[in-house]
């Protein structure tokens, strides 16, 4: 179980100036026993014309493997400086991972999507694996991924 | 320094390089492994058609891989439930799981990390720089101790672990300086630390907006034959925005799903194939046989770590404490050592002990340690010293002479040189004389004339110590054993006599092979296994200095044989020659493999005078296969010291015997053995340059002669005895 307070970094656009338009956000991944190494997992926001936003999160410290973070990697031409400060371990087969973020309001009911990539070495790439909107209402809904991913769910 | 420079890091890392050689050693036969099992494309197969075969095997297909083995492997969703399988490219059926395999992934995590992420990673790194130096400075030592780069192959002498240490290592050094280095290249990369990251192109920002262009129409899928293949992925389904990429070993592409044109493409960059290739190299994914040969050298790893513990061992074991060792400034008697293995240490400690306890204040250190100007209460300076290789300084002595060549005149302080070495080396004591040799043209007084000891013998040492003693004006007796061997008693079974006719008594003595313990027969050490041209030291009654015989026998011929002549004043030898049927004398064996025949079916020209044959006989006698043997045998008198007369006819009908020629040295026309060896000069000129080699037994005098004879009967064929020793085609044993 891992628990970390993030601070995003001030470059990315999610940043809020003030504390009183932001709130704590958990976002709680729990991966399923894929029989592989440690995933790489890449948790960004994109907007409702499907543009990138900026990055929450970044499972995984080696930055020559993001491309294989494909639809990340593709969104931020694989920038590096896009996960500063805000880059972790990588996580287990049937670990959980649980970060917890100070979101803007507006990022909500707002049609921002959370996106999570994935990938693990010598097994399929999965970019897109979990994409969830971000609603008030989602909020505390656990998701399954599409391979690696049991469960993904964001509360408030 | 190497010495140091290998030895350290060997210990230290040992577990590492122990792990890393042993589970690298597995992970090699995976890639070969895996080669074999894949389903292999047919020649020409392009990727459009491969591509084709499985969508219409798998419609929900989102991803193809080719790993460098051929592999193929598919990746899919049928109804929200991802897939995968290795693909029959002939069919585009799924034949085998893709599941990664869990004993080869926990096989690599052990290579190269100990379960321990990136802390482990750098542990198995450091790991693999220690391989790095441990290889290089090992290659270092061989060179050095084979005498150069250019006898890297040459036969090697001594201990058998020492031996073992580096025939093992001279075959995987290569391979080992291969997957340490590239291990290095990989750490780099995985930790950034190199700019082999590579480039995909750019996402095309435009595109056709159309879906369903037929994938065996795609020009750039057509053009693609499968061998180069690395990974084709599908667009999301639905999605008209998104393409297909492809990656080959060329480049990275993306092509449109609407129009099947190419949008992108970007070729490796040169590092990504620097990389790429040293991964290749590493892993043996892509090159299986090379990655077999690689495991095979990793396993030399363990097998050098073990054996090189034991050489670490017997040398710390070989140098003694010296007690009661006085400062260097109030000693009367510096004594300085040189030495490889340990051994001289051991002469230097029992010479230390006589002189202390003849009331003499020592002082002991390395050679290497040389300062005259602290010697301010020497009188006297001793050095004791081996050689190393073709004539190096031995460890211990690294920097004399270059500190007494720089001084700009030698100290005034007598000095003795006393060389350690074995005469049936090249280059025997080659450093003491060179030691003694800029010692006398420096002016250098001297206390003693340079004094040689052969094979360690202690009678060389106690004869040398006597004269040292005359000229301290005290008595000095050194009883030295170089190493305490454990000993057995020997009954004697039978005598045969000769040559008193010719005042030269000599006996042929056979003695009953002794019990050996389980252990021993299991190791093979002590009297369980021997063979002719080993040694055995027999300790005289009353005499803790033992003297060694060749013998004349192998194990497997039941008894244990040894041809002694009677030395006038003689302790051991008046022992021997004396005894009976029955009556026993202690003994030990001491192996002797640089004065062995070998296996190899080239022909063996054997000689020998005086008691000198008995190793000789011994070779003849064991020679049940027939391998062309020629005799050279010098001897008194045929009537009164023809050894081994009558089994010498017997050997000749049975075929173990090729050619005999004796000498005879007196009587009307004397002839000595390298006489009757000028006398065959043509035959053995032909045998030599043939491959056969060459085996001498007996005195110094003799053995000077016949190289001297050897040397003028090879000249025309451009040879000489010197290359032929560094050949390890010509060997001595010399008494």
């Amino acid at each position: 179980m891992k628990s970390l307070l993030a601070t995003l970094a001030l470059t990315t656009a999610l940043t809020v100036p003030g504390i009183a338009m932001a709130r704590p956000v958990t976002l709680t991944t729990t991966l399923n026993a894929y029989g592989g190494d440690g995933a790489y997992l890449a948790f960004y926001v994109t907007d409702a014309s499907d543009a990138y936003v900026g990055s929450l999160w970044m499972a995984g410290g080696k930055s020559k493997y993001y491309k294989h973070l494909g639809d990340w990697s593709r969104a931020t031409g694989g920038d590096t400086a896009q996960v500063n400060g805000i880059t972790g371990a990588s996580v287990g087969a049937g670990r959980t991972l649980e970060i917890t973020l100070e979101l803007a309001d507006a990022l909500f009911d707002a049609g921002y999507t959370l996106h999570v990539d994935a990938a693990v070495e010598d097994m399929r790439d999965s970019p897109n694996e979990v994409a969830v909107p971000l609603t008030t209402d989602g909020a505390g809904t656990p998701v399954r991924g599409r391979r690696y991913i049991a469960s993904f769910a964001y509360d408030m | 320094m190497i010495r140091a420079l290998h030895r350290w890091p060997g210990l230290l890392a040992l577990a590492l390089v122990t792990i890393l050689g042993l589970s690298g050693a597995a992970l090699s036969v995976f890639p070969a492994a895996e080669r074999l099992s894949a389903p292999q494309s047919e020649a020409g197969l392009t990727v459009a058609t491969l591509a084709e075969r499985i969508l219409v095997a798998y419609p929900g297909v989102e991803q193809i891989r080719r790993s460098p083995s051929g592999r193929i492997t598919a990746y899919w969703f049928d109804q929200g439930t991802p897939g995968a399988a290795v693909i029959d490219p002939a069919t585009g059926e799924g034949v085998a799981s893709a599941d990664p395999n869990q004993t080869l992934r926990w096989l690599t995590n052990l290579h190269r990390s100990l379960f321990l992420g990136d802390g482990g990673r750098i542990a198995m790194a450091a790991g693999a720089l220690a391989m790095l130096v441990l290889s290089l400075s090992g290659a270092a030592l061989v060179a050095r101790r084979t005498g150069g780069w250019r006898h890297w192959f040459a036969p090697l002498r001594g201990p058998l672990a020492g031996r073992l240490h580096v025939e093992i290592a001279r075959v995987a050094v290569i391979g080992l300086v291969l997957s340490s280095t590239t291990a290095l290249w990989m750490t780099a990369s995985t930790f950034d630390l190199l700019p082999d990251g590579g480039a995909a192109p750019a996402f095309p920002t435009e595109v056709s907006g159309e879906t369903g262009f037929a994938l065996d129409q795609m020009a750039i899928l057509r053009q693609t034959p499968v061998a180069e293949l690395r990974e084709l992925s599908f667009p999301y389904p639905g999605d008209a925005t998104d393409v297909f990429a492809l990656k080959t070993d060329r480049g990275t592409g993306y092509i449109d799903q609407g129009s099947g044109a190419l949008l992108a493409w970007g070729d490796l960059t040169g590092w990504e194939r620097v990389s790429e290739t040293i991964y290749m190299l590493h892993t043996g994914q892509g090159a299986a046989t090379l990655g077999l040969v690689l495991g095979l050298m990793a396993l030399g790893v363990p097998a050098m770590g073990a054996t090189g513990v034991l050489v670490w061992l017997a040398g710390r074991r070989r140098r003694p404490r010296i007690r009661g060792n006085q400062p260097a400034g109030r000693a009367e008697t510096i004594l300085l050592v040189g030495s490889e293995g340990g051994s001289t240490w051991g002469f230097a400690a029992t010479l230390h002990a006589a002189l202390s306890q003849a009331g003499q204040s020592v002082h002991v250190g390395p050679m290497s340690g040389f300062a005259p100007d602290r010697y301010t209460r020497a009188e006297r300076i001793i050095l004791l010293t081996a050689t190393y290789g073709d004539g190096a300084a031995p460890a211990s002595a690294k920097g004399f002479l270059d500190r007494l060549n720089a001084s700009e005149h030698a100290p005034d302080i007598p000095l003795a040189v006393l060389g350690f070495g074995d005469r049936s080396f090249p280059a025997y004591c080659a450093f003491a004389k060179a030691v003694a040799a800029t010692a006398q043209a420096k002016g250098w007084p001297e206390l003693l004339p340079l004094d040689t000891i052969n094979r360690q013998s202690p009678q060389d040492f106690a004869r040398w110590g006597r004269a040292l003693g005359e000229a301290l004006g005290i008595p000095l007796e050194l009883s030295h054993q170089p190493v305490l061997p454990k000993t057995k008693t020997l009954t004697l079974v039978s005598r045969r006599d000769y040559g008193a006719e010719v005042q030269a008594p000599t006996a042929i003595l056979r003695f009953a092979l002794p019990q050996v313990s389980l252990w021993q027969r299991l190791t093979g050490s002590g009297f369980a296994r021997f063979t002719a041209g080993d040694l055995i030291g027999i300790l005289p009654e009353g005499s803790a200095v033992s003297r060694l015989y060749s013998l004349a026998s192998a194990r497997r011929d039941g008894f244990i044989e040894i041809v002694v002549k009677k030395h006038p004043g003689g302790l051991a030898s008046s022992q021997l020659t004396a005894l009976e049927p029955g009556q026993t004398v202690t003994a030990f064996l001491r192996r002797n493999p640089g004065f062995h025949p070998g296996r190899g079916r080239a022909p063996l020209i054997l000689i020998g005078a005086g008691t000198g044959i008995g190793p000789l006989a011994g070779f003849v006698r064991g020679n049940a296969r027939g391998r062309a043997i020629h005799l050279f045998f010098g001897m008194r008198h045929p009537d009164s010291d023809f050894f081994y007369n009558e089994e010498i006819t017997a050997w000749q009908e049975e075929g173990r015997l090729t050619g005999l020629v004796t000498a005879v040295s007196r009587g009307a026309r004397p002839r000595y053995v390298q006489d009757a060896l000028r006398g065959e000069a043509t035959q053995v000129a032909d045998l030599i340059r043939n491959g056969a080699r060459v085996m001498v037994c007996g005195g110094r005098d003799m053995a000077a002669g016949v190289t001297d004879a050897l040397a003028e009967i090879l000249a025309p064929a451009g040879l000489t005895p010197a290359v032929l020793k560094t050949e390890g085609r010509y060997v001595e044993d010399v008494y």
